[in-house]
């Protein structure tokens, strides 16, 4: 009786901390990722397979990774969730962290090159797991192009992607 | 070598296409971070530790792939994708592919 009193105070103080600290760090997160989408505006990611012909560029593959987590409510939630059926929100909010987060190092390794395009992106999404560790990886990854000349070839087709 | 996940470069030929090349890495993570990403995951967030693990598994994966396609006498890895599994826990496998290409040097 005392141990399983125990055990449900244990998962009680795990939900209302994993809900106190994921809910923050989720805030502080998504006004981050906006912060840097706003920096990073100039630079487009495109899901084109086919390049610009409008100047002379460099190609380069860069990619961005990242290992997100759920926190103890977010699991707890989903669970509920799962009995009814429907959409499971705290799931969508974290893999829309994880993908905006790789996309935004994707990014950041292309300006470092100074690209001024990433074309033919790429997700892949997959599931890291051991015993109670559930995470999802995401990796974004395209092509960086270069600018190797500042005159444009073909003038009437450079701003069109 | 060029390495991109294009099908064709503006303004390059390919003048010979030498076929796929792929390389590989299978990697498992190691206890302390095992211990580091269970606490972790109590409150939510990034788990660096893996994120590290993956890309550096990714890297030498492309590594491998790309000493292959230099073997070959490739001056370009074109259409290059990545894809990941995990195989048993603990353990991923990270898999890189492409084809091999000789570009026209302009």
């Amino acid at each position: 009786m005392n141990s399983l009193m125990i055990q449900a105070g244990v998962a009680v103080v795990l939900l209302v901390l994993g809900y106190l600290f994921g809910r923050l760090a989720e805030k502080r997160h998504f006004k981050k990722l906006i912060e840097r989408e706003a920096a990073t505006q100039h630079v487009p990611v495109v899901a084109t397979r086919y390049p610009p012909e409008d100047r002379a560029y460099d190609q380069q593959l860069v990619s961005g990774n990242v290992v997100i987590a759920s926190d103890y409510f977010k699991a707890f939630l989903a669970g509920l969730i799962n009995i009814f059926g429907g959409r499971v929100t705290p799931f969508e909010s974290m893999l829309d962290r994880a993908r905006r987060e790789s996309v935004l190092r994707m990014k950041d390794a292309a300006i470092a090159l100074g690209a001024t395009y990433v074309f033919n992106i790429k997700f892949e999404t997959s599931r890291i797991a051991t015993g109670k560790v559930a995470a999802m990886e995401v990796l974004a990854y395209g092509t960086a192009m270069i600018p190797t000349s500042e005159e444009a070839v073909r003038p009437e087709i450079a701003h069109e992607v | 070598m060029l390495v991109s996940n294009l099908e064709f470069l503006p303004g390059r030929t390919v003048e010979r296409h030498l076929g796929l090349v792929q390389g590989s890495s299978v990697r498992s993570k190691h206890v302390g971070r095992d211990i580091a990403a269970s606490l972790k995951n109590f409150f939510g967030g990034e788990l660096r530790g893996y994120t590290e693990l993956l890309s550096d598994s990714r890297e030498e994966a492309t590594e491998r792939m790309l000493k292959q396609a230099e073997s070959m006498g490739a001056n370009a890895v074109l259409n290059v994708r990545y894809s990941t599994s995990s195989i048993a826990a603990g353990a991923a496998e990270i898999f890189v592919y492409g084809t091999a290409v000789e570009l026209q040097v302009e």
